[in-house]
C-alpha cells in the first residue's frame, strides 16, 4: 500500500507541474503580452517599455517560465502588474478568506448530504424520498448567483437577519470573517449539497439491495445495524472520490458566489484581475486554485485508499 | 429516425418526462419564433419613467433603463441556447471519441487519456474561460469552442466507463476473434450499447452548460449588451431586486424553468432507457 | 404425532402487475417439514425455489409480497409476528447459507465482526467467550487456521473459505432450521465435495432439519432425505428420496432425470422440447404450469389446475399420473458410435506456453518471465473429432481455447490448422482464411450477442466478412442456419432480449457455423443453461458434428457432460496436461491420481 500512497503523491506533483506549464503557455497563447495586455491603447513607447522591463518580459518564455517556477517553489509569486505589489501580499488574505468560505461549506454539507442521501435512500419513493430530490433537483437547477441573489432578497433586505453583501476588509480577523458569512455559505452549501446527496443516495442505493445486506437482514440485524454497520461504510467508500471531484469543481462556483456577495476571496479577485488584465495576476491564482483542486483529490484518494479494506490488504489466491 | 421517435415516447410515458419535454420544447420554439412575435424592439428606451411595474402595455414591466421586459425575456435565451446546443454537441462527440477509445484500446493510450484527462480537470475552468473571453472576444463561435472543450473533459470519462463495462463482454470478444477491424468493433459493437448513457449525460451537461453560460453573462463576459441575455438581466437589476422585481423575476422564471425542463426530460430519459446507475458527477 | 416444525399451506408469493393481474412467482405450495428432517427442493431457474427459501424467513425480494397462504415455524407465521420476535427469529430460529457467500460477507467488516454479531443478538454468551465460540465453529466447518481467519477480511478468503464461514455463521445461532440457497454452486467440484460433506455431518451430528435448494438434483440426493420438484412456482412432485430417484411419476420429473448427462451411460441426455417460461410470460394461466411442454398434455391439463394425488408415500400434482406412471413417453436416443475418424490431424498444438503477459522491462530485466497460465501443452485433433478439455478453475482450459482463437498474445510454442494455418499468430495477423475456419462459441449467453442487433444482422454479418454473396442468398443462408439450430425464420426480426437462454445459444451456434468452420471452440456453452435445455444443445452438436463433419474442442468442468459428447479427452490441472485419451480409457480407467479425484467428485 505504500507504493499506492507513493504513486499518488508523486502523480499529484506532476499534475502540478504540468498545470502550472499549461497555465503559463496558455497566458503566452494569448494575444499581446502581459503589458500590452494590461496597457491596452496605451501601449507604446516608454511606458511599454518600462513596463517590460520591471516584469522581466523581454526574456525567451522558458526562461521566464523557470524563473516564474522557480519562484512559486519558494513561496515568490511575482508581481501584479497592476499595483506593482508583490502577490503575496495580494492573494495571501483572500486566499484564507476563500478558503474559510469553502471549508466552512463543506463541513456544513458533507455530513447534511450524506444524511439526506442516506435518507432518501432509505424511503425510496416515499414522501421524505421525493421532498428531498425535489428540493435537490430545485438546488441544482438554479444557478448560484440567483440563488445568493434571491436569498439576500430574502433574509438580508427584507427580513433583515442576516447580513448580506459583504462590507470587509480582505484581513479581517477570522471571528469577523466567520460572522458575516451565513449567506454565502448557505448559497455554496445548497449546490453542494444537492449533488452530494444524489451520489449519496445512488449508492446507497445500490448496497441496500446487495447480498450481504440481505444476509444481515437475515440474520437478525435490526434496520438500523444493517444500515450503519453494513450499509453505509460500503456505499461511502465508492463516493469519496466523486465527493471530492465535485467540490473540486464547484469551486469554479465560488467565483460567481463571491461576486454576488462581494466577498474579498480570490474568485473575486480573480474576475477583477482579469478584466484589468493583470496577467501575472491570473497566473498566480489559476496555479493557487489547481493547487487547492490537486490537494483535495491527493486527500479523497489517500482516504478512499486507507478506508478500503480491499486496497490495504490482499486478496485471497486469484 | 423512428428510435427516436421510441425514445420520445419513453420520456414522455412519466408525468415528470412529459411536463419536462413540454418546457424544452417551448423555450426551443420560443427561441427561434421570439423575433417575431416580441411587442417591442429589445433595445427601445421608452421614455418613461424606468422600473415600471407591469402595466397593459409593458406586460413584464420596464427595466433600470426603460427597456421592455418581456421583449428581453422573450429573446434572452436565443444566444444561451445556441451556444449551449452547438457547445454541447462538441463536448459530446470530441468527448466520447476519446473517451470509447481509451475505454477500448487500454493499456499505454488509455493512461495517456486518463493522466491528460486528471490533469485537465484541475485547472480552473471558470478563470480560463474568463481570460480566452477577455482576450478573443465573447463571439458565440468563441463560447462555443471554448465550453465544448472544457465540458468535452468530463464526457471523456463517463464515456471510457461506459465503454469499459461493454469492452468485457463476450460480443466484443467475438467480434475481435472475427478478426473485425477496431473502428469497426467501436462503431458497431461498442457505441450503440453506450449510446443509452451519452444521451443522459449529455442531457445533464446541456443543463450545467446553460447555468455556465448564464453565470459568465452575469459576471459581464457574456453577451455584449444591449444583446438581451437572462444571466445579464439579473446582474444588471438585482440591487433593485425588493423594489422592482419584475426585472430579475422575468428571466429567472425563464432560465430557471429551462434547466429544470432539461433535468426531468433527462431522469425520464435514464428511467425509460434504464440507465439508472450514473454517478450525475459534474466531471 | 410432534407437530412439523415447518409447515407451509397454500403459499402463494408474487406481485400484482398491470390491469390488476396478479403474477405468481409461487404459487399454491404445501409442504410439512418434521424436526430433523432434511428437504431439498429441485427446480431449474426460474422456478421460484430461492423466493420459497426465503418467504420462510418472511422475507421477500423488492416487490415481491405474499398473496396467500400461510407459513408456520413452531407455531409462529413469520409473516404476522412483531418486527423484534422476527428479529429472533432470524438467525436464532432459523438460519440461512446463501449461495454467494463472498457476497453475502460485508466487504468492509472482518470476519470476526461478522461473526460475533450473530452471537450477539442470538446467543447468551458473555462477550468474552465469543472469541472461544467462533474458535469452535470454525473447527466444526473444518476451516484452517481459525484464529488467523478471524482477523481476515472475507476477500483475503478463497471461495471454498467463504462458504464455510457462511456455514459456520449460520450454525453459531444454534438454529433448529437451516435454509441452504445453493451453496455449492460457483464451487469447485472438489471443493464442493468437501462441503457437501461437511454439511451431511453437521446434520447428522446436530439434528438440524434442513431446507436444501438447487438445480442440481445429484447435489441434493447427497444430503437430504425429502425430496420435492419445483416448476413454473409450483412443487409438482414430492416424496422421499430412494423412491423418488428411482421411481419417478411427473412427466417432468421423468424428464429432467432422463436429461441429465451421467458417466457410463449407453444412453444420450433427453432433451426437454422448450423452455420453461418466466413468470411474468405465464399469463393467466388456469392449467398445469408444465403442459406447455409435456408430452402428455390433454385439453385437460391445460385448462384445469392438476390436484394433488397421493401416491404411496408422496405426491404428486398431475392429471395423467396413470400415462406417466407407464413411462412410455420418454426414449433416449442411443449413444452412437463416433464416426470413424480418418488419421487426418486437423489442429496441432505443440508444446504452447502461454503467460499472462509479456514481460514488463523490469521482469525482462532480471530474466524473468510473467507467471505462465498454460505450459507446455500438447495435442491434437483429427478431423470431425470432438476433444473435451476439462479441468477445474484456473486451470487454463479457457485459456488455451483463447490462444487457438487468436485473441491470446503472450505465447511460445506453435499451433496448426491442417498443416498450413498458422493459428500462433494473433487475430490481427490472421489472413481471413485463417479467421474463418476457426469459430468460437461463449458460456454466457447474455453477454455473447450484441443486445442492439437483431439476430438476422448478427447472423448476416460473418457472412458479409467471410463470403462474398449477393444480398438474396445471404438471406437464404441465415434462414437455412436458423433452420439447421431449430429456431423459427421469424426469429430473424428480433433483439436478444427477446430470446431465453437455450434460444440464445442456439443463435451463437448458428454464428459459428456461418462461417462453415473447420473448427469450433466451445467455452463452456452449456455450463450457464438450465439441465434439461443442456441435453438440447448437446444433441444439436452431434447432429451437427455428423452432418458437416466438424471438429469441436469443448470445455467444461462437467466430466458427464464431457464423456456424453466428446471422442476424446485432455485433463488439465494448473496449466499443465494430466492425462489425455479417448474418453473410453480415461474415464474408465484413469490413470492419474488427479483425474481419479475428479472421477470420485463426480456425485
Amino acid at each position: 500500500m505504500l507504493r499506492l500512497i507513493a504513486r499518488r503523491l508523486i502523480f499529484a506533483f506532476v499534475t502540478l507541474w504540468v498545470v502550472s506549464m499549461v497555465v503559463f503557455s496558455a497566458i503566452e497563447l494569448l494575444p499581446g503580452d502581459a503589458c500590452q495586455a494590461f496597457l491596452g491603447q496605451m501601449a507604446q513607447g516608454k511606458r511599454l517599455e518600462n513596463c517590460r522591463a520591471e516584469h522581466n518580459l523581454n526574456a525567451p518564455a522558458y526562461q521566464r517560465y523557470s524563473d516564474w517556477a522557480l519562484g512559486l517553489a519558494s513561496g515568490d509569486l511575482g508581481k501584479s502588474i497592476k499595483r506593482s505589489k508583490p502577490l503575496e501580499e495580494i492573494i495571501g488574505p483572500r486566499f484564507r478568506n476563500t478558503v474559510i468560505l469553502g471549508l466552512t461549506a463543506a463541513l456544513v454539507g458533507i455530513p447534511l448530504a450524506i444524511l439526506l442521501g442516506a435518507l432518501a435512500a432509505l424511503y425510496r419513493d416515499r414522501r421524505a424520498d421525493l421532498w428531498i430530490s425535489f428540493i435537490a433537483i430545485f438546488s441544482m437547477t438554479v444557478p448560484e448567483f440567483i440563488t445568493g441573489t434571491l436569498l439576500i432578497s430574502f433574509f438580508s433586505v427584507w427580513l433583515g437577519w442576516l447580513p448580506g453583501i459583504v462590507i470587509m476588509r480582505a484581513d479581517a480577523p477570522l471571528l469577523e470573517v466567520l460572522s458575516k458569512i451565513v449567506l454565502p455559505v448557505m448559497t455554496l452549501t445548497l449546490v453542494m449539497v444537492a449533488h452530494i446527496m444524489r451520489m449519496v443516495r445512488t449508492s446507497m442505493i445500490d448496497v441496500l439491495a446487495s447480498d450481504f445486506v440481505m444476509m444481515s437482514q437475515l440474520k437478525g440485524a435490526s434496520r438500523v445495524r444493517q444500515v450503519v454497520m453494513h450499509a453505509l461504510p460500503n456505499a461511502l467508500l465508492p463516493t469519496i472520490n466523486l465527493i471530492a471531484l465535485n467540490i473540486a469543481w464547484l469551486m469554479g462556483g465560488v467565483l460567481v458566489v463571491e461576486v454576488v456577495f462581494n466577498y474579498p476571496g480570490i474568485g473575486r479577485l480573480s474576475v477583477n484581475a482579469i478584466s484589468d488584465r493583470d496577467f501575472p495576476l491570473v497566473q498566480a491564482i489559476a496555479l493557487l486554485m489547481a493547487s487547492l483542486y490537486v490537494a483535495l483529490n491527493l486527500i479523497a484518494d489517500l482516504l478512499a485508499l486507507v478506508l478500503n479494506p480491499k486496497l490495504r490488504t490482499r486478496g485471497a489466491g486469484l | 429516425m423512428s428510435s427516436a421517435v421510441t425514445i420520445l415516447k419513453g420520456v414522455m410515458a412519466t408525468r415528470s418526462g412529459k411536463i419536462g419535454v413540454v418546457l424544452v420544447g417551448f423555450h426551443l420554439l420560443l427561441a427561434l419564433v421570439a423575433p417575431w412575435l416580441v411587442p417591442y424592439e429589445f433595445d427601445t428606451q421608452t421614455a418613461v419613467i424606468d422600473h415600471a411595474g407591469p402595466s397593459l402595455a409593458h406586460w413584464g414591466g420596464l427595466d433600470t433603463l426603460g427597456r421592455d421586459v418581456l421583449t428581453r425575456t422573450m429573446l434572452g435565451g436565443r444566444e444561451a441556447l445556441l451556444v449551449t446546443i452547438f457547445g454541447t454537441g462538441l463536448a459530446v462527440v470530441w468527448g466520447s471519441f476519446f473517451g470509447v477509445l481509451a475505454g477500448y484500446l487500454g493499456g499505454r493510450i488509455d493512461e495517456l487519456i486518463m493522466r491528460s484527462v486528471d490533469i485537465f480537470l484541475a485547472i480552473p475552468w471558470m478563470i480560463f474561460l474568463l481570460l480566452v473571453i477577455a482576450s478573443f472576444g465573447n463571439a458565440p463561435i468563441v463560447m462555443i469552442l471554448t465550453l465544448g472543450f472544457f465540458y468535452g473533459i468530463g464526457v471523456v470519462r463517463m464515456a471510457r466507463a461506459a465503454t469499459l463495462e461493454v469492452v468485457v463482454k463476450d460480443y466484443v470478444l467475438a467480434a475481435k476473434a472475427r478478426g473485425e477491424r477496431p473502428l469497426s468493433i467501436m462503431m458497431t459493437e461498442i457505441l450503440p450499447n453506450v449510446r443509452d448513457v451519452l444521451m443522459v449525460e449529455s442531457a445533464m451537461r446541456w443543463s450545467w452548460m446553460l447555468l455556465a453560460f448564464s453565470a459568465l453573462s452575469f459576471l459581464g463576459f457574456g453577451v455584449t449588451p444591449p444583446t438581451p441575455d437572462w444571466g445579464l438581466m439579473i446582474a444588471n437589476s438585482r440591487i433593485y431586486l425588493v423594489l422592482a422585481p419584475w426585472p430579475v423575476l422575468m428571466p429567472m422564471i425563464a432560465l430557471s424553468s429551462l434547466i429544470i425542463g432539461i433535468n426531468l426530460t433527462a431522469d425520464a430519459l435514464a428511467k425509460s432507457l434504464g440507465v439508472d446507475k450514473t454517478t450525475r458527477a459534474l466531471v | 404425532m410432534t407437530a412439523p416444525l415447518l409447515s407451509i399451506e397454500n403459499l402463494s408469493i408474487g406481485f400484482t402487475g398491470l390491469n390488476n393481474q396478479s403474477i405468481f412467482i409461487v404459487r399454491d405450495v404445501n409442504l410439512t417439514l418434521a424436526a430433523g428432517e432434511t428437504l431439498g427442493l429441485v427446480g431449474e431457474s426460474g422456478c421460484g425455489k430461492s423466493s420459497l427459501l426465503l418467504a420462510m424467513m418472511g422475507y421477500y425480494k423488492q416487490g415481491l409480497g405474499r398473496l396467500r397462504g400461510s407459513i408456520a415455524y413452531d407455531g409462529q407465521d413469520p409473516g404476522l409476528v412483531s418486527p423484534q420476535q422476527l428479529q429472533a427469529l432470524r438467525g436464532g430460529g432459523m438460519a440461512l447459507i446463501p449461495q454467494n457467500a463472498g457476497q453475502a460477507l460485508t466487504p468492509t467488516l472482518r470476519i470476526k465482526a461478522q461473526m460475533v454479531e450473530v452471537l450477539r443478538l442470538h446467543s447468551d454468551l458473555t462477550p468474552g467467550a465469543w472469541h472461544a465460540r467462533c474458535l469452535a465453529l470454525f473447527e466444526r466447518v473444518q476451516l484452517p487456521d481459525p484464529e488467523q481467519m478471524l482477523n481476515r477480511y472475507p476477500h483475503e478468503l478463497s471461495g471454498g473459505q467463504q462458504q464455510r464461514v457462511a456455514i459456520a455463521m449460520a450454525l453459531a445461532g444454534e438454529p433448529d432450521l437451516l435454509l441452504l440457497d445453493e451453496p455449492t454452486t460457483g464451487l469447485d467440484v472438489t471443493t464442493q465435495v468437501g462441503v457437501l460433506s461437511l454439511l451431511q455431518e453437521i446434520c447428522r451430528d446436530l439434528h438440524t432439519a434442513m431446507v436444501y435448494v438447487s438445480h442440481d438434483i445429484q447435489v441434493i440426493s447427497q444430503v437430504c432425505n425429502q425430496i420435492a420438484i419445483m416448476y413454473a412456482g409450483e412443487i409438482v412432485e414430492m416424496g422421499p428420496r430412494a423412491d423418488l430417484l428411482t421411481q419417478p411419476v411427473h412427466p417432468y420429473t421423468q424428464g429432467l432425470l432422463a436429461s441429465i448427462p451421467r458417466l457410463n451411460q449407453q444412453t444420450l441426455p433427453h432433451p426437454i422440447a422448450g423452455e420453461m417460461l418466466q413468470p411474468v410470460h405465464r399469463g393467466a394461466n388456469v392449467g398445469c404450469g408444465y403442459a406447455g411442454r409435456c408430452a402428455l398434455a390433454t385439453d385437460q391439463c391445460r385448462e384445469t389446475a392438476p390436484m394433488v394425488q397421493p401416491i404411496a408415500d408422496r405426491w404428486v400434482k398431475c392429471h395423467e399420473v396413470t400415462a406417466a406412471i407407464a413411462g412410455e413417453f420418454i426414449r433416449p436416443a442411443q449413444k452412437l458410435l463416433a464416426p470413424h475418424l480418418g488419421d487426418s490431424e486437423l489442429l496441432t498444438v505443440e508444446d504452447l506456453s502461454v503467460r499472462y503477459q509479456a514481460p514488463t522491462w523490469l521482469q525482462s530485466l532480471r530474466g524473468k518471465q510473467s507467471p505462465a497460465i498454460v505450459r507446455a501443452v500438447s495435442f491434437g485433433i483429427r478431423k470431425g473429432e470432438i476433444k473435451g478439455l476439462v479441468g477445474e478453475s484456473g486451470s487454463g482450459k479457457s485459456t488455451i481455447l483463447k490462444t487457438i482463437a487468436g485473441l491470446q498474445r503472450s505465447l511460445s510454442g506453435r499451433i496448426t490448422l491442417s498443416g498450413t494455418d498458422d493459428l500462433t499468430e494473433p487475430v490481427e495477423s490472421r489472413p481471413r482464411g485463417s479467421l474463418r475456419k476457426v469459430q468460437l462459441v461463449f458460456q454466457n449467453p447474455d453477454a455473447s450477442l450484441n443486445p442492439r442487433k437483431t439476430i438476422g444482422e448478427i447472423l448476416r454479418r460473418p457472412l458479409e466478412l467471410y463470403f462474398d454473396l449477393a444480398t438474396g442468398v445471404m438471406d437464404q443462408e441465415v434462414d437455412a442456419l436458423l433452420q439447421r439450430v431449430n429456431l423459427p425464420q421469424s426469429y430473424k426480426g428480433r433483439f436478444p432480449g427477446q430470446l431465453s437462454g437455450g434460444e440464445k445459444q442456439r443463435v451463437a451456434i448458428a454464428r459459428a457455423l456461418a462461417a462453415k468452420p473447420e473448427l469450433i471452440l466451445c467455452d463452456e456453452i452449456t455450463s450457464a443453461l438450465d439441465v434439461s435445455v443442456q441435453a438440447a444443445i448437446l444433441k444439436l452438436l452431434l447432429d451437427l458434428r455428423a452432418d458437416s463433419g466438424v471438429s469441436l474442442l469443448f470445455v467444461s468442468h462437467d466430466l458427464a457432460v464431457v464423456e456424453t459428447l466428446c471422442d476424446s479427452v485432455l485433463v488439465l490441472e494448473g496449466g499443465e496436461v494430466r492425462e489425455a485419451g479417448s474418453c473410453a480409457e480415461v474415464f474408465k480407467n484413469p490413470q492419474h491420481a488427479y483425474t481419479q479425484a475428479l472421477l470420485a467428485s463426480v456425485l
